[in-house]
């Protein structure tokens, strides 16, 4: 019967539709992903160095009209290792304007013979500073793990906000870096002691 | 009319073997191939339904009484509006349209039956292990899904095995839904009367064409979203989990790609069954057919761009915030051409004011309301405060509950005494519609004000200072339900049962359409042979 014939055609047809589009509904997977990098609307989808204010980011970067040189702050660096490791800034202070964008390397170093995880955490000095110091870019906001003896450079890229107080001059970011517990096997017990007695023994 | 259709008594001449194929008893339903009666099976699915979910509705509401936990504790509570939310879109709204266009479309094309009749009967028995499914979960460990309606990600990968049930319920019905379109535009693109082309269709039908393709569309979309869902709870695949890569606000993206379309979906019809019934009793033919037809479309074209417009608040860019916000507000362009065209219909016309009439009145007054929050929502800054709130839960209550609902009971007053060859009580007919009507805006109206003032929706509790209007909206959602007890005892069961005046081949006497052109009630079997068109027959047309 013709009808029929006719009938079962377009079913076919829009059978096929229904299919394509559930194969569209997972299609949107991979477009929103390029669409999201493309566009940069997902910070989620970024790299850590692909991130606004890591240097090579390849969004703008922080809009850098608002630098008040009338005033000059002086930011010094201060670095707390808790443990057998070394951590130091690679300048001790540096001089920068609100509104400019600056970045200082740390170093950091295990002198262990086993791997670490740690992370560091800031404070500053005067505590009112905090609010108006921004960090675009920190190795505080990650854990890193090293390999034995392994030694590493990390930034801490900042921006002073203009409305900080007229009254600071001066700013001390202090961080101390701790171990994470749990993401590398802890140092064993025996080991700990021999260092221990060998450092007394000298 | 009827000079301008040639039926050539052909219907009368069938009568005497209208019955002769069709089975007894339980077995005419579950083996039913007919499309009035799988129409029948689904309005009657469709309104069990909405009297659950009403339920769940009218526990909420007990809850929100007053402030302060009674009724139901918080995780019960949040199952009730998810359930609530479920039951009456894919359980109540959608197969009550289904049902509807199972009755008139093939009546208004002159098609004997639709397309594929066994597919049919197993579109709707698929809807009743889904709607079991739905309503198990209340007993499986960790109750029912507590998602919300819209089962975001990643709080479906927080819930117990109810969640899986509620996939697979959806999976029923979303291939429910789309057997069911197919069924219906092939039924209506290849068996119209001769000489009804496209342009001659009735608006429901043309409507229900429009909606059978968005839900062929975006169903299989849903279908998509839900079984990532389900893999990335069961198999470890991480679509919408940050840890391996994936993403929660894409869910949002996938699962409003479909959501928007289907707010459309449920209301299309209900555009198509109004623009049947202002004609009808303005006496007048339908202003701007051709209008209607093109804003249908537009509505539906646009109903694909516009889905951000939920998700202002996920962290979207500007830029893709103003583009959603400016193709929503572009909506509103079709959507007034329309609820214009039915006011320029009634202007001038001789109009009555039946139950159908008061219905499709009641629909453009309170729908149009429902519109203007639509818009007002639409404004990103605005709806950044709006987000979430009472506001919204006003908002697309007035548009589903008035909006769909409302046209649904039009289309019943409208269209029984065909199915059931009874005319239904008028009395109690506008009893039944103003008790509604009244009702649904002491329920509905508040909620603006609660939305305005702050008060966040799917909360068990709230502070004191919405105690008033909650109880007002409380009172009047306990009216309404028992508005729709009424309904279903008073005006439903008495013409189910054939009591009542028998209803004339022609009930009202300015429709126009194919459906009035077979007896009251609708022979078994109709239009076995296509009834002939006068070649300028645009009467025929709403």
């Amino acid at each position: 019967m013709g009808m029929r014939q006719h009938n079962l055609w377009m079913l076919r047809k829009l059978a096929v539709v229904a299919l394509g589009m559930f194969a569209f509904g997972y299609a949107l997977v991979p477009i929103y992903k390029a669409i999201c990098e493309m566009t940069g609307i997902n910070i989620l989808a970024l790299g850590e160095k692909e991130l606004p204010g890591s240097g090579n980011a390849r969004l703008s970067k922080a809009d850098n009209s608002q630098v008040d040189t009338s005033r000059t702050i002086t930011v010094e660096f201060d670095a707390n290792a808790r443990g057998p490791w070394q951590f130091k800034p690679m300048q001790r202070s540096v001089q920068v304007h609100p509104g400019q964008l600056m970045s200082v390397m740390y170093e950091f170093q295990n002198v262990q013979d086993r791997s670490m995880s740690a992370q560091a955490i800031p404070s500053y000095a005067p505590s009112e500073a905090s609010a108006h110091f921004n960090k675009m870019e920190c190795f505080c906001f990650n854990q890193y793990t090293l390999a034995p003896g392994e030694k590493k450079q990390w930034p801490v890229v900042f921006v002073i906000d203009p409305k900080l107080s007229k009254s600071v001059h001066t700013i001390t970011l202090s961080y101390t870096f701790f171990e994470v517990g749990s993401k590398t096997p802890a140092a064993p017990v025996s080991k700990v002691s021999a260092v221990a007695v060998s450092g007394e023994g000298v | 009319m009827s000079a301008v259709i040639d039926t050539g008594g052909r219907v009368g001449a069938h009568d005497h073997d209208d019955h002769h194929h069709a089975p007894t008893g339980w077995r005419r339903w579950v083996f039913a191939t007919n499309h009035k009666d799988i129409g029948t099976l689904y309005l009657v699915f469709a309104f069990t339904n909405l009297l659950v979910g009403g339920v769940l509705a009218l526990m909420i509401r007990a809850e929100l009484f007053q402030p302060g936990l009674q009724i139901v504790n918080p995780e019960l509570f949040n199952q009730l509006t998810t359930m609530h939310g479920l039951i009456m879109v894919f359980g109540a709204i959608m197969p009550a349209f289904v049902g509807f266009a199972n009755w008139m479309v093939p009546l208004q094309i002159g098609a004997p039956d639709m397309a594929f009749a066994r597919m049919n009967n197993f579109s709707f028995w698929l809807t009743i292990p889904a709607a079991a499914l739905l309503l198990m979960s209340f007993f499986m460990p960790g109750g029912a899904p507590a998602t919300g309606w819209t089962i975001y990600a990643p709080l479906t990968m927080q819930m117990g095995p109810s969640m899986d049930a509620a996939i697979f319920a959806l999976h029923l019905l979303g291939a429910s839904s789309i057997m069911g379109s197919i069924n219906i535009v092939v039924t209506i693109l290849n068996m119209r009367a001769p000489g009804m082309t496209l342009m001659k269709m009735p608006l429901f039908v043309w409507t229900w064409l429009i909606t059978a393709y968005l839900l062929i569309a975006v169903m299989p979309v849903l279908a998509g979203a839900i079984t990532m869902t389900l893999t990335d709870r069961h198999f470890g695949t991480t679509f919408f989990n940050p840890a391996g890569g994936g993403d929660p606000v894409m869910f949002q993206h996938i699962f409003w790609f479909f959501g928007h379309p289907e707010v459309y979906i449920m209301i299309l019809p209900a555009f198509g069954i109004i623009s049947q019934i202002v004609p009808a009793f303005s006496r007048k033919r339908l202003f701007g057919y051709a209008s209607m037809v093109y804003a249908t479309s537009s509505i539906a074209i646009l109903s694909f761009i516009v889905w951000a417009h939920h998700m202002y608040t996920t962290g979207m860019p500007v830029t893709g915030q103003l583009f959603f916000m400016y193709a929503t507000m572009l909506i509103s362009v079709p959507t007034g051409v329309k609820v214009f065209n039915w006011i320029a219909t009634m202007w001038k016309g001789s109009m009555t004011f039946e139950t159908p009439m008061l219905f499709a009145v009641g629909f453009i007054f309170v729908f149009t309301m429902g519109g203007f929050t639509g818009l007002i929502l639409s404004m990103a800054p605005i709806d950044l405060q709006l987000q979430d709130g009472y506001y919204v839960v006003a908002h697309f209550h007035y548009v589903l509950v008035a909006g769909s609902l409302f046209t649904m009971f039009a289309g019943y007053y409208y269209w029984s005494p065909k199915w059931t060859g009874v005319m239904y009580n008028e009395t109690r007919g506008k009893i039944h519609f103003w008790w509604t009507l009244i009702s649904f805006n002491v329920t509905f109206g508040p909620m603006h004000f609660l939305g305005l003032a702050g008060m966040p929706r799917r909360y068990a509790d709230y502070p004191m200072q919405f105690a008033d209007f909650n109880a007002w909206a409380s009172v009047g959602a306990f009216a309404f339900g028992i508005a729709q007890v009424y309904f279903f005892f008073f005006i439903v069961l008495p013409t189910m049962r054939g009591q009542g005046a028998k209803a004339a081949q022609r009930p009202w006497e300015a429709a126009e359409g194919l459906e009035w052109e077979v007896p009251s009630p609708a022979p078994f079997h109709t239009f076995d042979n296509p009834p002939k068109l006068n070649a300028d027959a645009n009467r025929i047309v709403a």
